[in-house]
């Protein structure tokens, strides 16, 4: 590391005026992904403050079933390692590999949609609804909220798909497909809390 | 088909609503029809509606507040007139129903649709100018982000024709705005419209922190930034980390509301105080993103009035960044009646006072900046030493109510209303007019009237004073914020002083017209000298008046603080020509773009009937929005070129006409 670095000064980067386009797109879109991140500090805060207001009905202990949050998990970091041979494969420009890197990263996400579907209705069917109590409605929202995030980001991933195929690697489509990746990482970021806060702390009375 | 959408929703049997309904749709009318009488929807279209240009966006933001502004002064005309007749036995012309609207409306406009936009406007007008560069990193987000506030701004005047507003006072607390005790369609208007403009305002946040921190002239480092763009940062820094907190309470009322959810609910466990707490972790930053853009005007206006750099432009910055933080640790300040505690309330009263310092900091920067200073008492000037005198007092009765066993006697009083009037009208309104006073000639290439300004800067002072100075006495006599009706004649006297106080600031209103049509009419004897009007030390003042759309035809080099300045000095110096023979490069300029505009089309279209729980037009509109993104992502030009021609003869064609 140089010594520009170490003062905190990056060698030649704005002394010299503005940076380039890739690096504002990259900057501005972690900007965009701590916001989400504060919103979800709010529902997490939320969800603590409300995590034993069950007004006499279900909570965690009762509810969540161990096995089938660690396959959401796997699934989910899984995603994330596909998704990150799929940003390599971009970076070579090869077609064949982003593909299939983002086919896997699709099919994995959607399983653990899938999952965490299949988890709500249990509940629901079991009379464990949002309405049923506060604890339950902050389950839903922050839960439903992360499970939300990974829907807009495989229909994210779907358009980019057909980006590349339509358009091919133009460099602004590169940086997209730069910005998904941070997003679908920031996902698993928020899932390693959520599985925490909500999953462990919870079955754990 | 309809949800809850009926006939019934007109409000015909309320004459006072029904008359304002007509005069707005008449207004709205006249001007659409002069448009197409005049023929100039091409013009709006192509340079307005679809412009990326930061400066335009940046100037309709402006004129977005200034409409709201009267918007919002209506609403206050009709709460101090109601509150001077309403005492013992009378009961005023409004009905409490209807007051509780108006009360409500001016809040939510006079924050988030003038004082919002303004600033916004203003930090879209001039920050690229000023950082030295040609447009701010997200040009059509910015754009999108301009609509989305517009789209809000929509649906709460379309709540005073269909349906009606919040009567929840301006942030809808629960259990009042649950939907058992809100039945109506209020409090969705008011929460559909800030959740539209208030994703607008996060994206404008996003943009401007990025545009700050990646794109400067070269050698503009940060120590040498200009104090308004520091502020700015600050600013956005506190949009970024406030407004999305604001998203998930919003949400979580609607919820509540729209699917029987228990976040805030008297039942099954929810928890109304955690939504006031909720609000205020937004609310409390929120005066501070209002207010220091606000700081940073004032300290430009200050050091090119006396003729100086500013005093301290160290400790102003490292100042502006403590607020920045400190603004985050204050917030259960405006509920210490929530009974938190001995020890909670300490904290936060303590942590209060403790923000007073790093703002004396700044009083004491500024009034340093003066001394010794070439003072020029021109209208901008004026309104800086209005504001440091209103705020001073505003930020002493502030620190009072900072003391918690003070505030358990004038919480909810107006004496509260008062003060944060004294900050907000001192500091952030005063903060507007004089930096739409400042950047004016910079925006259309003329002057504002002085005489006329000066007229409006002295009815909004004195006013200010007439009409707010009385509520502090009322609110140490007991009487509480947002009556309708009173019972005590005693205080009638001082609520007619108040009313007066509100006639003197509509007459400073009126000049502000009046200058604003003088000025157009008589432009062409306010054009001399507009390129640098006040002898700026600014990036900004050293582009033509209005800029191209390119701002600098060739990226300045900063040698350091007030780099103009410097400038003009080196050429007094070397006596010759300002720009030696400039090395002109082609420049890429963004492509104009009409996805803002449609997409905060749909975004009215999804609001309005969420709002009326018409479920289908809900999937349409965001049908609608998600096909202008998918066009815009499928999009193949993005940017244009400007030639090398068009840069010289441009440059030449503006030392002509400055000649």
């Amino acid at each position: 590391m140089t010594a520009a670095v170490t003062h905190g000064v990056p060698v030649g980067g704005h002394e010299s005026g503005p940076a380039s386009k890739r690096v504002i797109v990259a900057y501005g879109f972690w900007i965009f992904l701590l916001s989400d991140i504060v919103m979800f500090s709010a529902i997490f805060a939320t969800y603590a403050v409300l995590s034993r207001a069950t007004a006499g009905g279900p909570s965690g202990t009762d509810l969540f079933s161990q096995g089938t949050v660690a396959i959401e998990t796997s699934c989910l970091l899984a995603s994330s390692f596909l998704c990150g041979m799929m940003s390599m494969a971009v970076s070579r420009g090869d077609y064949r590999g982003t593909y299939i890197g983002g086919a896997s990263t699709f099919l994995l996400g959607a399983a653990f949609l899938a999952l965490e579907i299949r988890e709500f209705a249990g509940m629901v069917a079991q009379g464990a609804t949002p309405e049923r109590s506060a604890f339950l409605s902050a389950f839903f929202t922050l839960v439903g909220c992360h499970g939300a995030h990974v829907a807009v980001g495989l229909a994210w991933l779907i358009v980019m798909m057909a980006l590349v195929r339509s358009k091919g690697f133009r460099p602004n489509i590169r940086r997209r497909l730069a910005c998904f990746s941070l997003f679908w990482h920031a996902l698993d970021i928020i899932w390693v809390a959520l599985f925490t806060i909500v999953y462990l702390m919870g079955m754990h009375k | 088909m309809l949800g809850k959408l009926s006939w019934s929703a007109i409000p015909i049997d309320e004459p006072i609503d029904m008359i304002a309904s007509i005069v707005m749709i008449l207004a709205v009318a006249g001007i659409l029809a002069w448009v197409t009488v005049k023929g100039h929807w091409r013009y709006l279209w192509t340079e307005w509606f679809t412009s990326v240009d930061h400066k335009r966006v940046g100037i309709m933001y402006c004129i977005l507040a200034l409409v709201m502004l009267l918007r919002g002064f209506v609403d206050a005309l009709m709460m101090r007139s109601q509150q001077a007749l309403a005492a013992g036995g009378a009961q005023g012309y409004l009905p409490p129903e209807h007051y509780d609207q108006i009360f409500s409306a001016h809040g939510t406009i006079m924050i988030f649709f003038m004082a919002m936009p303004f600033m916004i406007g203003l930090m879209n007008f001039v920050l690229p100018l000023q950082l030295g560069v040609r447009d701010v990193a997200f040009p059509t987000l910015n754009s999108v982000s301009l609509w989305l506030n517009a789209s809000g701004v929509l649906l709460t005047n379309i709540s005073l024709v269909v349906g009606e507003f919040a009567r929840t006072g301006w942030l809808a607390y629960p259990p009042l705005s649950e939907i058992e005790f809100s039945p109506g369609v209020g409090v969705d208007y008011y929460l559909w419209a800030l959740q539209i403009s208030g994703a607008g305002t996060l994206l404008t946040g996003i943009n401007f922190v990025t545009t700050i921190l990646k794109m400067r002239a070269p050698g503009m480092s940060y120590m040498r930034m200009p104090v308004f763009c520091w502020t700015a940062l600050a600013s956005n820094l506190l949009i970024v980390a406030a407004f999305p907190v604001l998203t998930a309470t919003f949400a979580m009322l609607l919820l509540d509301r729209y699917i029987g959810f228990h976040f805030f609910s008297t039942d099954a466990g929810g928890n109304a105080m955690m939504y006031i707490n909720l609000i205020w972790v937004w609310g409390h930053p929120e005066v501070y993103i209002l207010v220091l853009p606000a700081f940073g005007v004032f300290s430009e206006v200050i050091s090119t009035f006396s003729g100086k750099p500013l005093f301290g432009y160290r400790s102003m910055v490292a100042a502006t960044l403590a607020i920045c933080i400190l603004s985050f640790v204050v917030w259960l300040h405006h509920f210490f009646t929530m009974g938190a505690g001995a020890d909670v309330n300490g904290f936060f009263g303590v942590m209060t006072m403790i923000i007073a310092v790093p703002t004396g900091v700044k009083i004491f920067n500024w009034l340093f900046t003066l001394y010794g200073g070439r003072v020029r008492f021109s209208v901008p000037m004026l309104w800086t030493l209005g504001f440091m005198v209103t705020f001073l007092i505003g930020g002493m009765t502030g620190v009072l109510l900072a003391v918690p066993p003070a505030d358990f006697q004038l919480h909810n009083s107006v004496f509260l209303v008062a003060h944060f009037h004294n900050v907000v009208i001192g500091a952030v309104l005063f903060g507007a007019l004089a930096g739409y006073t400042y950047w004016f000639p910079k925006a259309f290439g003329f002057r504002l009237h002085e005489g006329w300004g000066r007229a409006a800067f002295w009815c909004w002072l004195i006013g200010f004073y007439v009409a707010f100075m009385p509520l502090y006495y009322l609110g140490l006599e007991g009487m509480t914020r947002r009556m309708q009706h009173y019972q005590d004649a005693t205080w009638q006297p001082w609520l007619l002083v108040a009313g007066l106080g509100s006639l003197i600031i509509l007459a400073g209103i009126g000049c502000l017209a009046i200058q604003l049509y003088v000025s157009i009419k008589n432009r062409e004897s306010l054009r001399q000298g507009a390129d640098d009007p006040w002898d700026g030390r600014t990036l900004e003042w050293s582009t033509p008046s209005p800029p191209p759309a390119w701002n600098f035809s060739v990226l300045p080099e900063v040698e350091g603080e007030d780099a103009y300045w410097r400038m003009k000095r080196t050429a007094r110096e070397q006596r010759e020509g300002i720009v030696p023979a400039p090395d002109y490069q082609p420049i890429e300029m963004p492509l104009n773009s009409p996805t803002g505009f449609i997409t905060a089309f749909f975004a009215v279209i999804t609001g309005f009937s969420l709002i009326w729980h018409i479920w289908w037009l809900v999937w349409l509109g965001l049908l609608g929005a998600f096909a202008t993104i998918l066009a815009f992502a499928w999009r193949d030009e993005e940017e244009m070129e400007i030639p090398v021609a068009e840069l010289i003869s441009f440059d030449r064609r503006h030392r002509e006409g400055a000649r």
